[in-house]
């Protein structure tokens, strides 16, 4: 077995087993961790097909970002592992019937997958021989993909647009704080300063 | 032998020993880097520092070594052990592993990739981890505390962190270590690092690279007024010193990243010398020595004016820098000094 070869069996593996025990393990910080651990391998997946920019990516996006917040989540919960287990086995067999009714469509799907002569050419060779792959990705994300690429982005704006309007709600009667107020304040506006006379108080 | 060299297990061999030498050094900077900055802080306090154990108290760090490999490892009643353990562990190591692609001369480092500095920020980027794992397995209030502010500061400060390496990457026009620091050797010695197109970021980056390796006046998660010492209330012994000796690795690493990214890496500082990895580690402990004197005279800042200061101020200033740039580098302005693949540098 080649060292390519080697990495590769060793890389999937480390997915399949990373996604196994995000959905097995009791405990969903463990359940977290795992995930990150099935992140990484497909990112080491990424490398081995030369595609170093989509690798780097997805650990900068996925394992960098969005799995922190899921820790975030699932550290603040109080979860009752028991009751989290006995309900697992509930709806085991619905999962279960879900997975095979996949694995069917899958199979029947490509089963029948014929590609036409020349399409795997195609798609190999999209990016020119000189540039190496950032450039590539670059040239075909905003010339080609231009259109798609930033509809893409307005979802995403529309989304986070969406969010923040579904939570923000005005309060009054909160404490604010106002830098620059606090900045403009000088002794002669913030203190008074009164003279006591010994013995007699204010 | 020549031809062992070529095999995989030549070629595996070749590459341990090069991790192992980095190791060495990383180390080796690890146990000095603490003593200088013992040293600075105490000069600016008027007192000795470490002045017993060896001359000058030079083996003052091996001391602590010693003491804390040799103390009894405490496990909390009730915390979550394997990822008690990991999170020194990941810590460490993450922080070692950023070394990967960091070169302190011309082509002096394990591996000369194309996206080397995109990797940088991603495995800087994991370190979290280390802290967030750390403060939830122990099982305990400060802890916890301290580990979801950490992590909440370390988040906004690298935002700012990967727009001025955009705005870097924008003027380069490649995120290669060595392609950075070739396309600042220019006819204008000192003049041509990116330190003066890029001047205001290079404080930015400064004061970032502080927040995001947790070091004063922004080392809020071990705030020990409030909070103990944050994520590290439960560790001893060797898993602390892990936690610590990887912070300190994080701290150099900036070090370096400033060196590389504004201040023109291996390159000579005055016309005439030639470059070398002196003049690379040189200023890295310039840097690290600005390090230990922003820790020894600054007042720690409040946690509302850290997260303030990153999302209202930073993140809006870089953002518009990268436009800036963008716009300067289309159009080749001063002399194509944002352009610097446009002008053959």
């Amino acid at each position: 077995m080649s060292v390519l070869s080697f990495t590769f069996y060793l890389f999937s593996i480390c997915v399949i087993v990373g996604g196994l025990f995000t959905v097995i393990s009791r405990n969903p910080v463990h359940s977290v961790l795992w995930l990150i651990l099935s992140f990484l391998s497909s990112a080491g997946l990424f490398v081995l097909l030369g595609a170093e920019f989509v690798a780097i990516l997805l650990v900068i996006v996925y394992v960098g970002a969005v799995s922190v917040l899921f820790l975030f989540v699932v550290m603040m919960l109080d979860v009752d592992f028991a009751q989290l287990k006995a309900e697992m086995a509930r709806y085991l067999p619905l999962g279960l019937l879900i997975g095979v009714v996949l694995l069917m469509q899958l199979g029947m799907a490509f089963g029948n997958w014929t590609a036409s002569e020349g399409a795997e050419a195609a798609r190999a060779a999209i990016a020119p021989a000189d540039t190496h792959n950032t450039a590539a990705l670059g040239l075909l994300i905003y010339d080609r993909y231009f259109l798609l690429f930033q509809l893409a982005g307005l979802i995403l704006l529309v989304a986070m647009v969406g969010a923040i309007v579904l939570t923000l709600r005005h309060r009054k009667h909160v404490k604010r704080q106002d830098v620059l107020a606090q900045m403009y304040r000088d002794p002669a506006t913030a203190m008074e300063l009164k003279d006591v006379k010994p013995g007699q108080g204010l | 032998m020549e031809e062992f060299l070529t095999t995989p297990a030549g070629i595996a061999l070749i590459l341990v020993a090069q991790g192992l030498l980095m190791a060495i050094f990383l180390l080796l900077s690890a146990y000095f880097l603490i003593y200088a900055d013992r040293k600075v802080w105490a000069a600016v306090q008027m007192r000795r520092g470490p002045n017993v154990v060896g001359a000058w108290g030079i083996l003052q760090s091996g001391a602590d070594m010693l003491k804390l490999v040799f103390k009894e490892i405490i496990v909390p009643a009730g915390s979550d052990k394997a990822v008690f353990f990991l999170a020194p562990l990941a810590s460490f190591f993450l922080a070692i592993a950023a070394w990967a692609v960091v070169p302190l001369n011309e082509g002096w480092e394990l591996s000369n990739i194309n996206v080397a500095i995109l990797y940088v920020f991603a495995v800087s980027s994991l370190e979290v981890y280390g802290v967030i794992m750390g403060g939830w397995a122990s099982n305990s209030k400060y802890p916890f505390l301290g580990s979801l502010r950490s992590a909440a500061q370390m988040i906004s400060y690298e935002v700012s962190i990967g727009l001025i390496i955009i705005g870097v990457i924008l003027s380069t026009g490649s995120m290669n270590f060595g392609d950075i620091v070739r396309a600042q050797d220019g006819d204008y010695g000192i003049f041509s690092w990116y330190w003066l197109p890029h001047f205001p970021m290079v404080f930015l980056f400064f004061i970032s690279a502080l927040a995001e390796t947790n070091r004063p006046p922004f080392d809020l998660p071990e705030a020990e007024s409030e909070l103990v010492a944050g994520f590290q209330v439960e560790y001893s012994s060797t898993p602390f010193l892990l936690f610590m000796a990887g912070e300190l690795i994080a701290v150099w690493l900036m070090c370096a990243l400033t060196a590389l990214l504004f201040f023109g890496g291996w390159l000579s500082p005055i016309p005439g010398l030639p470059d070398g990895p002196v003049w690379m580690i040189g200023k890295m402990a310039f840097f690290f020595f600005i390090f230990a004197m922003v820790k020894a005279i600054t007042p720690r800042y409040r946690y509302d004016q850290l997260m303030r200061l990153g999302w209202k101020v930073f993140l809006p200033m870089s953002l518009a820098w990268v436009v800036i740039v963008a716009f300067l580098a289309k159009f080749e302005a001063f002399g194509g000094a944002y352009a610097r693949w446009a002008i053959g540098g």
